[in-house]
């Protein structure tokens, strides 16, 4: 940055005393006027707090200690406690969820992630005989309504006596998860030089060798990126969870948050309160990942 | 990698010789790409057996009369065999001409429609405004960055909770609304303001993704190419009109194609904001989970009926658009 300043005053001062410039400065590209920036301060001010204030609301909402709380907000400020994060801790089955949430959503993103990376690599390094219908069905199976397979996969599983298990849940994940990732890991694979294949291939190792050794770390930025979408989309995830989960120990998050508004009580402020619980480490785990979030998302379009 | 190319090149392809036979050329293609297949067996498993059997398993049951009263199920001790049968084409016609088709299907599908073109629009077209706010030399914009992607890193069943708190009558948007002395509409129960408070939820939701892919777009154009329309004469309109949205045409092509789809498909967000109170607020997702799920018998036969027609509408939209976009000269990026 400092040199293209130095050299653009430079010419600047040799002009100066040869032909008089009118005092008002060039406006540089990048530089915006007074105004302008002002405009884009006030317009990312008010975005910013509209990405805000929900979430700033329910944590409000989460401190107050009743369960109406919500509706007389100015209340709240007067009698402020913890005391509904120390009840779900104590005495809700939060843990249990954390457990099965953590499981099933680790589970989805190692077994979607390493899947992935091979097909991934696969489609990027080697055209075969069948690459182009492979690559529509993996488009296709991402824009599968969950209502497709729904029913038929509830058949499934209970005939395999998968409904309310783990397992069942990481592998039915994985079919949503996978084949957006595989197509992502494409779009990051081909980013890296060929010759770095070829050159290990000459120094004799086999196509999982240059696989795993070679291309893996080069591309843990992509990996980053598809490990956070399964992760989230696991976590997040809340249809199939709703239906293939039915004892509530074994509730993810996104179900048992809603187990506490049920038709004869709806306690508002302990739905507040693990809702920000749960929040907390998923921002946390999204704010580590998101630099890579952007060359990731976006190396399979840029290249176009 | 080598001898790929060796026999690529030392073998001449044409009309020296007879082809071989498929066998052979399965055999030849197997030698030349053991790995690449042995790499992508996992996940024509994975796809195979948790998509493909259930998706003919989900097409046969469209053409039986399924429900959760014939179908196979265990009571106790007692296994109960399935008793559906088989009905034919009954299922579609009846969903897309049967006495009440308008209230079932073509309501909740010309909403579908609206939604998905509503929802992406919006997101679009503020997600690049952002990203063109953060794409400038800016104080703090980091710092911008990093809040405007919240709505994003905050898992959806949360913020939906947080934003069912705003929406209650009596919540903090109807106050606020009351204060300033505007009409206080019942958000989560009247049709119309149940449909308007979905498509803001999604739209808070949806929009980071976009600035962020957007933005990634944005800083791959070439600063030079801003610089020779400048120098040309271009105003800021010009320059973005004819420097920015065609640098950003693949990313956006993209994003579009993949914000319809998930749009379309959009499940958590309707599903948690209105649970089963909403009937009209539903999309053709959720209205196909309440008929197979959320009712009682559980209609499983209709539910699958409707997924069909989801995946085909979608399959049919994205052929199209890949057709359109291949015709303008653009590749789809993903």
């Amino acid at each position: 940055m400092s040199t293209t300043t130095v050299q653009s005053s430079a010419p600047a001062d040799d002009r100066a005393p040869e032909a008089p410039v009118p005092p008002r400065r060039a406006v540089r590209r990048g530089e915006r006027s007074l105004a302008g920036s002002l405009t884009s301060h006030g317009l990312l001010i008010v975005a910013s707090l509209i990405a805000l204030f929900p979430i700033a609301w329910l944590v409000y909402l989460s401190l107050g200690p009743d369960k109406d709380d919500y509706l007389h907000p100015g209340d709240i400020l007067g009698k402020m406690t913890f005391d509904n994060y120390a009840f779900v801790l104590q005495h809700t089955p939060f843990f249990d969820w954390l457990v099965s949430t953590l499981v099933v959503s680790i589970g989805t993103t190692v077994i979607g992630v390493l899947v992935a990376a091979t097909t991934g690599y696969a489609v990027s390094r080697m055209r075969f005989p069948g690459y182009k219908k492979f690559m529509w069905v993996l488009l296709v199976t991402q824009m599968f309504p969950v209502a497709v397979l729904m029913v038929p996969m509830y058949e499934i599983l209970s005939e395999l006596q998968l409904i309310d298990n783990y397992f069942g849940l990481v592998l039915v994940y994985c079919s949503t998860a996978v084949p957006y990732c595989a197509w992502l890991l494409k779009g990051y694979f081909d980013t890296i030089p060929f010759e770095i294949d070829e050159a290990g291939r000459v120094d004799g190792l086999s196509p999982f060798g240059t696989f795993a050794r070679l291309i893996l770390p080069l591309a843990k930025p992509g990996l980053a990126v598809a490990a956070f979408y399964s992760f989230i989309t696991a976590f997040g995830e809340v249809a199939f969870a709703s239906t293939f989960m039915l004892s509530d120990t074994k509730y993810t998050f996104a179900v048992g948050l809603q187990s506490f508004v049920s038709e004869h009580d709806a306690q508002r402020n302990l739905m507040a309160a693990t809702a920000v619980l749960v929040a907390i480490p998923v921002s946390a785990f999204f704010y580590l990942v998101q630099k890579n979030l952007v060359t990731g998302l976006t190396a399979g379009g840029t290249k176009g | 990698m080598t001898v790929v190319i060796d026999r690529a090149t030392g073998k001449r392809r044409g009309d020296r010789g007879p082809r071989p036979g498929p066998l052979q050329r399965l055999k030849h293609s197997y030698q030349k790409f053991w790995y690449a297949y042995a790499m992508i067996a996992p996940v024509v498993v994975v796809l195979g057996v948790l998509v493909l059997y259930p998706l003919v398993r989900g097409i046969y049951l469209t053409f039986t009369d399924a429900t959760s009263l014939n179908s196979a199920r265990t009571i106790g001790a007692n296994h109960i065999e399935a008793t559906y049968e088989f009905i034919g084409l009954d299922n579609y016609a009846d969903i897309l001409w049967g006495p009440t088709a308008y209230d079932r299907f073509w309501s909740h599908f010309i909403w579908t429609i609206v939604w998905t073109a509503l929802c992406v629009l919006l997101h679009y077209v503020i997600g690049l405004g952002l990203a063109m706010l953060l794409n400038q030399k800016l104080r703090g914009r980091t710092f911008y960055r990093l809040i405007l992607v919240l709505p994003w890193a905050v898992p959806t069943f949360v913020t939906v909770f947080g934003w069912r708190f705003m929406l209650a009558d009596g919540g903090v948007i109807n106050s606020m609304l009351d204060a300033v002395h505007l009409p206080s509409p019942l958000w989560l129960e009247d049709t119309f303001w149940q449909r308007t408070a979905a498509i803001m939820v999604n739209t808070w939701c949806g929009v980071p993704f976009m600035m962020v892919s957007l933005l990634g777009g944005l800083q791959s154009i070439d600063g030079a190419l801003y610089e020779a329309a400048e120098m040309d004469g271009a105003n800021a309109w010009q320059r973005f009109r004819y420097v920015t949205l065609p640098g950003l045409r693949s990313v956006s092509s993209t994003v579009v194609l993949l914000g319809i789809i998930w749009t379309f498909n959009q499940f958590a967000i309707i599903f948690l904001l209105f649970g089963d109170t909403a009937p009209d607020a539903q999309i053709l997702v959720t209205w196909a989970y309440y008929l197979g799920f959320g009712q009682q018998p559980r209609d499983y036969a209709q539910s699958a009926a409707y997924g069909v027609l989801l995946l085909s509408i979608l399959i049919v939209f994205t052929s199209v658009y890949r057709r359109w976009l291949a015709r303008n000269e653009q590749q789809l990026a993903i």
